[in-house]
């Protein structure tokens, strides 16, 4: 973002002796928001001194230092005398050569920092204490030149011995560093900022564009545009502006002040020819560039790329272009348009750049459509100086200012003359005025603005008002591109005028119902697996193909079937998740590798099931969607239901005073599924199941039955993990895990509950066990001892498994508490021995169950 | 024991004659001695049975009444009867007494060491970030507003184009946007939680007050102080009448409730596409108050970005079949990260998405 040096923006706006933060603090206002404030990074004491004397001194490296006497003034001098005060010269070692005793040069004493948080001392070196350092200019960050010491007579500066050579050099001026939304591509510039500094000050504003330009004429450079491919009916090139000056040294270095502020703002300076275009590029804010007069051939061809053109760039990239891709072109061996001199905009090619010999230049000074250059610059990764400022759009005005200014730098710095022909190629459109409603401003920013406030803000801002009785006809400025609408100027009129005029109301709404039931139901399952005693984290949900073969996903499991991102963050991570705990198992093995080894955690998210969908469509934002549009759009976005999973690992309840501790298991699992289903009064059956990522003959498939009724829904698995996954995702042994669809389980929430009437009569308690054979599921011996003890059973609780000697080979014991009870009456001794023999009888011809003996 | 043996008829002693009220009567005061002197319940049950089984005086005096001539029986009866009332009160009182001073000691026996450890069930918790989403939900349905969601793989259409992002906008590019393969799917990781408000403004009309808290993603690699996953708050109320002034009351009473009364905020112009006039809502430095030109959190502007915000764009309301001559509105998006973050002064984001189980245990079920 653009980086504004404080003297440079002073030229055409009074700073009032503002700081860098005030400045800034004067930009944010009206919404230029500060990056950062920028320094040399110079500091403490650097300042001017004179060499005395200086002996050279060849040591054993081979090196020859020169031991200097520096006359650094009365105030940094070296104290001779106890109390007197300080008037003698310091000793300092300097590697240079490039001085004789009486030049001034920069002096750093101790205690000063040069750039690069370089911290000088007084050290001992080549046998003398060096009592600072003679700087050269790259130490001080003025440049490369590294070659020998600053002396201040050959960069046409003086000063007093001892004086602060820190604000001779410039070193102690600040650049503000802001950042220019989309919408002000003006601000790109001193002269964009100087003005808006204006707006928010009041300040004189002086614009450095009110250059006066000569008129058009015939036989300059023939400048064509021949544009066969506009992008939305838009011309690729509206305007260029050519312009020659001959007998110029722009080969030579541009002077030390335009050196100096190119640096701060962050450019390299290059040649007086190169230095110029970019001075006032970042002055004005309109890209220039310059050829090499004797490298291009008449006419320039502004074009489309032609199928299968390359260029190689100033960046030294051969591109392949693209047929939408606008081009500058020249015309040499008489062939129209033959060669690529650059991607308008964009950048340049090394064919015509200016050179060490170049002395007639060719200045190009063009508008180019915003969107082009976005496109061109977007496609080809290559962001430039020249491309941020016109896909954000230049003032159509500047070219021909630019290119005067351009020619006069030149001239007055590199000497030469301008030829009297002005190509100016300007086809653009005229740009119509706004129907503006001056009441709109006050109705959207509910300020009371009187008219002529409205009118004054908008004059300020650069446009021309014509009132009228109900709407005015505004003419924004040519600088603002952004302002076609009236909501446009109401934003300016706030702006200007200041957000802080704008008052303070809370927005109610008035039909509002609170959470949906889902999004109740959704906390309290959150709220219940914390309750079970599971930490809720989040994970990123991008996964690996990997992570599939290391859950033991068979090759045609359907959960491989996962979204793919075009550019992943991470290219090994490129999918998106298709199950929660690919990505949560990854946690827990991050905190089993942070020292954890008992614990159990959750997450709750969307996952993506991509499946077999059409690609979305693109409708138009002129008027609302067809139903059509919009069902074609809703059917393209993957499904993404909400999952919940969690993994438990080590002791659930932990070795402790109270007793030994007990080992999470698959049935922690399953439980904290029953806890998630309790919220919607629910009841889950678990069946058996194989299933990856979970231990074949340990996992359990949930099915979700509500109030008994219903469609049995499957919502998910829990269980005891795979010990090879387990051991892939290194694990505590045992690990146990779900992943249940909650928005399968909430879908089947949320319905009022009637009241489920209890009896006061009396229980009666029977227990029963029964031996089956070993593969019959507990729940189906219970599910049958509930069927048999009919309406009287309350409830049914396996509460022992039991195999062994006693019961026989492939046989167990199942061992089930039945409590009986019935509505209207105290049950008899009869009904309960009836009840308890059904039970038996349906036990045995459902599951084979014989009561043990 | 020593005192039922002496100073006091025997119970061996068969002499005690039912007419003779006197000895009745120290018999009765030796046996009511006996028993308030039993220390503990076995002592008094030996002092019942001393005075109250077959061979105590006054049972063998009970027996003897029988041989009281007839017109002395009631006199007799009534002499050793009272005798065994007053005994068999006495013991009763006793018997409460020591009972409740066994029941007394065998509490003091049972005392446990309290400072032991007593969690036996490994604990849980929420997400910090999970739970400042509900709080800030609740927050809203306060104001009468509704909680609206929607995907995070997301159409372009609602993610930049009904938001009045053109497809050249410099906006668009500068989204940092996961585009989901093969190219031309149109499909987007949405960048921002404002695709519900298409999807809202579509599907609910006006005027509607949402709020949407959730998911979004931007390819920004994880550092301290940026997630490539992190989470939104957006709000959006579209009505007749609403102006800036709401916008900044609603922002300004959120900044309350999540940063306590007095919070001082700063409301500045901007640009987001979908919102015009816009605006950034500012938090004065939680670290400096503004007071310090080197604090690290605020650079020394003495105010932190929250979010952004803004009237909403007309081509948003055209876009969502909605008539911007009628209805107009605001929206805002702040994020929650950066929200936790200032609240509780987390100062590294990797904390908040790595998933260790001590970032949420530290805040329970609620923060």
């Amino acid at each position: 973002m653009p980086l504004i040096p404080l003297p440079w923006l002073s030229d055409h706006v009074d700073l009032g002796g503002r700081t860098g933060e005030e400045v800034a603090a004067a930009l944010v206002r009206v919404g230029l928001e500060e990056e950062a404030i920028h320094t040399s990074g110079a500091r403490g004491p650097v300042v001017v001194g004179q060499v005395l004397s200086m002996s050279p001194e060849t040591h054993k490296n081979g090196k020859t230092i020169e031991w200097c006497q520096v006359d650094v003034g009365p105030v940094h001098g070296v104290v001779v005398d106890d109390g007197g005060p300080p008037v003698g010269p310091r000793g300092v070692v300097c590697g240079a050569h490039n001085f004789t005793p009486g030049d001034k040069v920069v002096v750093a004493l101790a205690g000063s920092v040069l750039p690069g948080d370089f911290a000088i001392t007084a050290r001992k070196t080549y046998g003398h204490i060096s009592d600072g350092m003679i700087c050269s200019e790259r130490e001080l960050g003025l440049g490369e030149d590294h070659d020998g010491i600053i002396v201040l007579s050959r960069m046409g500066l003086d000063g007093p011995v001892g004086s602060d050579a820190l604000a001779l050099l410039g070193l102690d001026e600040e650049t503000v560093e802001v950042n220019v939304t989309p919408d002000r591509g003006y601000c790109f510039s001193v002269r964009g900022v100087a003005r808006e500094f204006s707006h928010s000050t009041g300040a004189a504003f002086a614009d450095p564009a009110l250059v006066s330009t000569p008129p058009p004429t015939s036989g300059g450079f023939l400048i064509e545009v021949d544009d066969d491919g506009p992008i939305r009916g838009q011309i690729g090139c509206d305007r260029f502006v050519a312009r020659i000056v001959r007998g110029c040294r722009a080969y030579g270095p541009s002077p030390r002040w335009m050196q100096r502020r190119l640096t701060q703002a962050g450019m390299r300076p290059i040649s007086l020819g190169v230095d110029v275009t970019n001075y006032v590029m970042l002055e004005l804010g309109q890209p220039i560039h310059a050829y090499d007069l004797d490298q291009v051939c008449a006419p320039i061809v502004v074009r489309r790329a032609r199928a299968g053109e390359h260029l190689v760039t100033l960046d030294d990239v051969d591109r392949a272009l693209d047929p939408e891709d606008l081009l500058i072109c020249d015309s040499p061996d008489g062939e129209r348009a033959g060669r690529v001199l650059g991607m308008a905009g964009v950048m340049g090619g090394a064919s015509s750049e200016v050179t060490a010999t170049t002395s007639d230049l060719l200045v190009e000074a063009a508008h180019f459509d915003p969107v082009s250059v976005a496109r061109t610059s977007r496609r080809h990764r290559l962001s430039s100086e020249s491309a941020k400022r016109f896909e954000r759009g230049v003032d159509p005005e500047l070219p021909s200012k630019a290119a005067q200014r351009v020619v006069d730098l030149l001239i007055e710095h590199g000497g030469g003359v301008c030829d009297a022909e002005v190509t100016d190629f300007d086809v653009r459109t005229p740009v119509s005025g706004i129907e503006f409603d001056p009441g709109l401003a006050n109705r959207v920013v509910g300020v009371d603005y009187a008219p002529a406030r409205v009118r004054e803000v908008l004059v300020e801002i650069g446009c021309s008002v014509e009132t009228g009785a109900s709407t005015w006809t505004v003419h924004p400025p040519s600088w603002r591109p952004d302002l076609t609408r009236g909501i446009d100027l109401v934003e300016e009129v706030a702006r200007i005028a200041g957000y802080d005029e704008i008052g303070s109301v809370v927005a109610r709404g008035s039909r509002g119902s609170g959470l949906t039931g889902e999004q109740r139901m959704r906390r309290a399952a959150c709220l219940a697996l914390a309750h079970y005693g599971l930490v809720e984290v989040l994970s990123y949900p991008f996964v690996s193909l990997g992570v599939f073969d290391a859950l033991g996903l068979s090759g045609e499991d359907p959960r491989r079937d996962a979204l793919v991102l075009a550019n992943p963050l991470d290219s090994t991570a490129p999918l998106m998740r298709t199950e929660i705990l690919q990505t949560l198992l990854e946690v827990a093995r991050r905190n089993v590798g942070r020292g954890f080894g008992d614990f159990g955690i959750f997450e709750v998210g969307q996952i993506t099931s991509p499946g077999s969908r059409p690609a979305a469509g693109v409708p138009g934002v002129a008027a609302r969607p067809t139903d059509a549009e919009l069902s074609a759009l809703h059917a393209a976005v993957p499904h993404q239901p909400v999952h919940a999973a969690g993994v438990l690992v080590g002791e659930r309840t932990p070795a402790s005073v109270h007793g030994p501790g007990r080992q999470a298991d698959w049935a922690d699992a399953v439980e904290a599924v029953r806890a998630i289903v309790r919220v919607i009064h629910g009841t889950v059956e678990a069946r058996p199941v194989a299933r990856a990522p979970w231990h074949p003959g340990r996992c359990a498939e949930l099915v979700l039955r509500i109030g008994g009724v219903g469609e049995p829904t499957v919502i998910g698995w829990a269980g005891e993990l795979h010990p090879a996954v387990v051991t892939a995702f290194a694990l505590p042994e045992r690990a146990a895990a779900f992943e249940v669809n909650l928005d399968a389980v909430l879908a089947a929430g949320g319905d009022v509950l009637a009241h489920a009437p209890f009896s006061t009569h009396p229980v009666a308690k029977e227990d029963l066990a029964l031996v089956v054979p070993a593969g019959v599921p507990a729940a189906a011996v219970a599910a049958a001892v509930r069927a048999g003890a009919g309406e009287f059973a309350e409830s049914v609780e396996v509460f022992d498994v039991y195999a062994g000697d006693q019961i026989g080979e492939g046989m167990k014991s199942v061992a089930v508490a039945l409590r009986m009870r019935a509505h209207d009456r105290t049950l008899s001794a009869a009904d309960v021995a009836a009840a308890r023999a059904r039970a038996i009888t349906e036990a045995e011809r459902a599951v084979g169950a014989v009561l043990r003996s | 024991m020593r005192a039922i043996m002496c100073g006091v008829p025997h119970a061996g002693d068969l002499s005690l004659d039912p007419l003779d009220a006197a000895a009745i009567q120290s018999a009765v005061d030796a046996a009511i001695a006996a028993i308030n002197a039993a220390d503990t319940l076995d002592q008094l049950k030996e002092a019942r049975l001393a005075h109250t089984s077959d061979r105590s005086a006054l049972t063998q005096a009970n027996r003897a009444i029988k041989d009281v001539p007839k017109e002395r029986k009631p006199e007799a009866g009534q002499n050793v009867g009272k005798a065994r009332a007053a005994i068999v009160r006495a013991i009763a009182l006793r018997q409460e007494t020591l009972e409740a001073r066994r029941a007394s000691e065998v509490l003091v026996a049972e005392k446990v060491d309290v400072t032991l450890p007593t969690q036996r069930q490994t604990l849980g918790a929420r997400h910090p970030l999970q739970t400042l989403m509900e709080r800030i939900a609740d927050i809203f349905t306060s104001l009468g507003w509704d909680i609206a969601e929607g995907p995070e793989v997301e159409a372009e259409w609602f993610n930049f184009d009904a938001l009045n992002f053109g497809p050249d906008h410099p906006a668009r590019a500068m989204q940092d946007t996961f585009y989901v393969a093969p190219v031309g799917s149109n499909l987007v990781l949405r960048t921002h939680t404002s695709p519900v408000q298409a999807r809202t403004l579509l599907e609910r009309g006006v005027p509607v007050y949402i709020a949407v808290l959730g998911k979004t993603f931007r390819t920004d690699e994880l550092d301290a102080t940026h997630t490539p996953v992190f989470h939104q708050l957006e709000g959006l109320a579209i009505d007749k009448g609403l102006t800036m002034a709401h916008l900044r009351g609603t922002l300004d009473h959120l900044a309350e409730q999540m940063f306590g009364p007095g919070i001082d905020t700063r409301l500045r112009p901007s640009f987001f596409p979908f919102t015009e006039p816009s605006g950034e809502m500012d938090l004065r430095c939680f670290v400096c108050r503004g007071a310090e030109a080197a604090c690290r959190t605020c650079g020394g502007t003495g105010w932190i970005e929250w979010g952004g915000c803004g009237m909403v764009d007309p081509n948003v309301l055209i876009a969502t079949g909605i008539d911007p001559e009628v209805y107009q509105g605001f929206a805002f998006g702040m994020g929650i990260e950066r929200t936790a973050m200032f609240r509780h002064g987390i100062t590294d984001m990797r904390d908040m998405v790595e998933g260790d189980i001590r970032f949420s245990l530290h805040y329970g079920t609620e923060n």
